[in-house]
């Protein structure tokens, strides 16, 4: 009996060998055929060289992210073999070219079946360079699943067409003999199938182009900042859009100069943003304090990965939580948001530049090196477009500033938040600063105005906790065991309630897509229902846990934490529930 | 010229009676009247020491940054209104100490904004230390031995780092600081002032009689002295010491600004476009990329 379309395939091989593009390149191929995709990217910081991965997820129905089981393994080196053979389930398979030499015996004995292919030979002899092997590779695999052949071909002259005819007619050859000799030798005995399911179109998409998507529909045109991963397609989103939508993107000296660059921006009038990790957001911090005392509305990405310091460059975390939190010396107000899905990314950002704007503060956007590259198939209708709000708060237009007098930019008002003048008009010519400031924005140590600055300020957050998302629950309301959970582990924490939903015992799942400020009475609340609370984040002192505990009260019945740099798995996370002993993650009780 | 009353501020100065900011306070509210520079066509940026207090004594927009940072917010908000004349105004510590990274990178990007920077060898707001151009064996708190660095030369600087306009006024002489500030600000590109100031407290070496000895007027005494010729002016910038020449030291007016060159702000001042109105259709485009 064939297994249709539900199945994990695995590339493996140095940098530089195209593992990401042709993986990414298959998923996009698979997910035209109308099915859904989740592609996971692991690479090292390195140019050449190294062990690199992808793995593509294919089911039929919607998926949120990747399984540990897979069923066909692509090693391009020998190396890749010995990392991931352990991954192919009994009766799956490795497909490699004849080239890539390993001990066979231990698969042997596991069940994996070998699928030696001259792929070298084919990429040399049908298209006239080793550099279609990936091509070759991918034919093949189309052709032992069974894929329709036409999907394979599409996407080959998508991604080859700006490198010629030639490339792409040898790409094409080079696939359709392998996929030819991948079904003749090797399609009876491989059990999962690929079939197409034509039905209304999805995006490929990652989580760094959804913000990045997200800011330019909210109206960002300016955006600054310093490469570091993985925070730099974000950057480089918007450039690649600038021209359309005449977008200033400035890549500053350092990470400095990126957030004072948007602060500049943001207090002549443009909504900006700029997108970093945590080791760029720790140079940022002086300037963040700045921008919340002079009450400038800011977006800023911590894209996360694996600190502390250098860390782990190209692997993931959620380290950063607390440190969000508490980001620059002193107290100002802050929003944190916390997205955990693609679609959420998107929307995360449109809502930021307007919550920035409202309360002329700081946002933070906390995405993760995971959720940054992962890519999904996503139905277009969940980036709707026309539901895109612009809200510029308290911003005064020309006709307002006509008719104002006496104007002060840090008036004390009841909600803490002060009609907002650009620089520019005769009747709103105004000083502000970082110092301690009067209504008017001039220095003072006074220590009335002092106190009333502070808590005009800080009521700022008082207000804004209001219209902040409580933790959204995923599952049954009754439930035995309740996730608790913020970010990009959301996937890994759905598919997990589903399948307990299935195996038992029930669960669900409190997933934080914000976390500040919140109402903690009725989050505690909310976690006051649960039976059993069982925490899941990606570092290692549980972070959103230690939050939690803090603001409600609320202590959790077990945690399980990774901080390894590997995205958490569905079946880590199961393991962890059921006592399984693993090394890869650690469970308290 | 529009009268110079019109920029002054109800805040009271906390500057010590005598102190060189006043001159370059003076200086500043004249180039303004004289180029009919509106309070609110201009923004005066600043850093934190006592001279970048000077947002707050003007009336003009001002914004009034962190230590050594206000050059990168100058030039976020020039890309993002490149109609506001942007000044900023900086200490010594403020430029050539905590902000120097970005000041190469502001003076070889040419982005529109005069730099006037306060420099009077010393920290003066933490009561006396030594600075990035205190010169060589300077005794201070912090310098007991005397400094052992040479000190930055602000005007090799710029030269080097790519400034397109590189001048020295003196705070003693506000009309004269004044012309080189209105040049400043009518100059296209990145122009740095450095402006020889006492700190009638703490700076007991350059005090206001030891730069009035020394300091000249270059084309003055050097008339044929022409700012475009980069090799004399870098022989020039290393003029210091028995004496000290002021005016314009080296001038490029052929280089185009940063802002004249980003394709975002052909159609004009980025505030000034609408932040929506996008029509489906292209959104519907974009979303197609990624199918």
């Amino acid at each position: 009996m064939p297994i249709v379309n539900d199945l994990t395939i695995k590339i493996g091989g140095e940098a530089g060998q195209g593992v990401e593009s042709s993986g990414a390149g298959f998923a996009k191929a698979v997910a035209r055929a109308g099915l859904f995709i989740y592609g996971l990217q692991d690479y090292m910081s390195r140019i050449r060289g190294g062990h690199n991965f992808y793995q593509v997820r294919i089911s039929e129905q919607e998926i949120w992210t990747f399984r540990d089981a897979v069923h066909m393994l692509l090693p391009l080196t020998t190396e890749a073999v010995e990392r991931h053979w352990r991954e192919v389930v009994p009766g799956g398979a490795v497909l490699y070219d004849v080239g890539v030499r390993f001990d066979e015996a231990p698969l042997r004995e596991r069940g994996v079946q070998l699928f030696p292919m001259p792929l070298m030979k084919i990429a040399e002899e049908q298209g006239g360079s080793r550099i279609m092997m990936n091509t070759a590779a991918l034919g093949a695999v189309a052709g032992i699943t069974e894929f329709d052949f036409a999907y394979i071909a599409d996407i080959i002259e998508t991604n080859f067409k700006r490198k010629g005819s030639a490339v792409v007619e040898g790409n094409l050859k080079v696939a359709r003999y392998a996929y030819d000799a991948g079904q003749q030798q090797y399609a009876a005995q491989f059990p999962w199938k690929l079939r197409a399911r034509p039905g209304p179109q999805r995006m490929v998409i990652n989580g760094n182009q959804a913000i990045a998507l997200g800011a330019i529909a909210a109206g960002c045109r300016f955006i600054s900042g310093y490469p570091m991963t993985p925070a730099t397609s974000i950057l480089e989103y918007m450039n690649a859009k600038s021209h359309q939508f005449n977008i200033v993107c400035k890549q500053t000296e350092d990470e400095i100069a990126g957030i004072l660059f948007a602060i500049g921006a943001a207090h002549a009038g443009a909504r900006a943003m700029c997108a970093t990790s945590g080791g760029g957001l720790c140079l940022m911090t002086e300037a963040l304090g700045f921008a919340g005392c002079t009450e400038t509305p800011l977006v800023v990405v911590d894209s996360q990965r694996a600190g502390p310091s250098t860390g782990l460059p190209t692997r993931t975390e959620q380290g950063d939580l607390l440190f969000v939190l508490h980001a620059s010396h002193g107290e100002w107000p802050r929003i944190v948001l916390t997205p955990g899905t693609i679609e959420e990314c998107f929307w995360a950002a449109v809502r930021a530049f307007n919550l920035a704007e409202k309360y002329q503060t700081p946002v933070l956007i906390m995405q993760d090196l995971t959720q940054s590259n992962a890519i999904r198939a996503v139905p277009k209708e969940r980036f709707d477009f026309s539901q895109v709000t612009i809200d510029r708060g308290k911003l005064l237009t020309a006709e307002e500033l006509d008719r104002i007098d006496n104007y002060r930019r840090h008036l004390v008002t009841e909600d803490g938040i002060s009609p907002r003048a650009l620089p520019g008009h005769p009747n709103a010519v105004y000083v502000t600063t970082g110092d301690e400031h009067t209504e008017y924005g001039f220095i003072t140590e006074e220590a009335d105005i002092r106190r009333a600055q502070m808590e005009k300020r800080m009521r700022k957050e008082e207000v804004a906790q209001a219209e902040m998302r409580l933790p959204v629950r995923y599952g049954p309301e009754d439930a035995e065991l309740t996730f608790v959970g913020w970010g990009s582990t959301y996937g890994a924490l759905r598919e997990a309630v589903d399948v307990l939903n299935q195996d038992g015992p029930r669960a669900n799942l409190l997933h934080f897509m914000e976390v500040w400020p919140l109402d903690w009475a009725r989050v505690g609340a909310l976690l006051a229902q649960a039976k059993q609370l069982v925490l899941v984040e990606q570092n290692y002192t549980g972070q959103l846990g230690r939050l939690l505990r803090a603001q409600t009260g609320q202590t959790m019945d077990k945690r399980i934490l990774k901080y390894d740099g590997r995205p958490i798995s569905t079946d880590e996370i199961l393991a962890g529930v059921r006592g399984e002993v693993r090394a890869e993650v650690k469970v308290y009780a | 010229m529009l009268d110079i009353k019109l920029y002054n501020s109800p805040e009271k100065s906390t500057w010590c009676p005598g102190c060189g900011d006043f001159g370059i306070l003076n200086a500043v509210k004249q180039a303004l009247a004289m180029l009919e520079l509106y309070p609110h066509e201009a923004i005066v940026v600043s850093g934190i020491g006592c001279g970048s207090k000077l947002p707050h004594y003007i009336h003009a927009n001002g914004f009034n940054i962190l230590h050594g940072r206000a050059l990168p917010v100058a030039q976020g908000l020039k890309l993002a209104n490149h109609d506001l004349k942007v000044i900023v105004v900086t200490g010594d510590g403020d430029g050539y100490g905590i902000g120097m990274g970005h000041l190469v990178h502001a003076m070889r990007r040419n982005t529109d904004l005069v730099h006037i920077v306060e420099n009077n060898q010393i920290y003066g707001l933490t009561k006396g230390q030594y600075s990035p151009t205190s010169d060589k064996g300077f005794v201070t708190t912090t310098s007991p031995d005397g400094a052992i660095e040479p000190a930055v030369n602000p005007m090799l600087l710029g030269i080097a780092n790519g400034a397109t306009f590189v001048a020295r006024g003196f705070s003693s002489e506000p009309k004269y600081l004044a012309q080189l500030i209105a040049r400043g600000i009518q100059h296209r590109g990145y122009a740095l002032i450095d402006v020889l100031q006492p700190c009638v407290t703490y700076n007991k070496v350059n005090t206001n009689a030891w730069y009035k000895q020394r300091a000249y007027h270059l084309e003055e005494e050097e008339p044929d002295y022409d700012p475009t010729d980069r090799v004399q002016a870098f022989q020039k910038a290393h003029e210091w010491g028995d004496r000290i020449p002021l005016g314009v030291i080296y001038l490029d007016e052929t280089r185009p600004t940063y802002e004249e060159q980003v394709p975002a702000l052909k159609h004009g001042p980025l505030v000034k476009q609408p932040l929506d109105g996008t029509p489906l259709e292209v959104w519907e485009a974009i979303k197609q990329e990624f199918v």
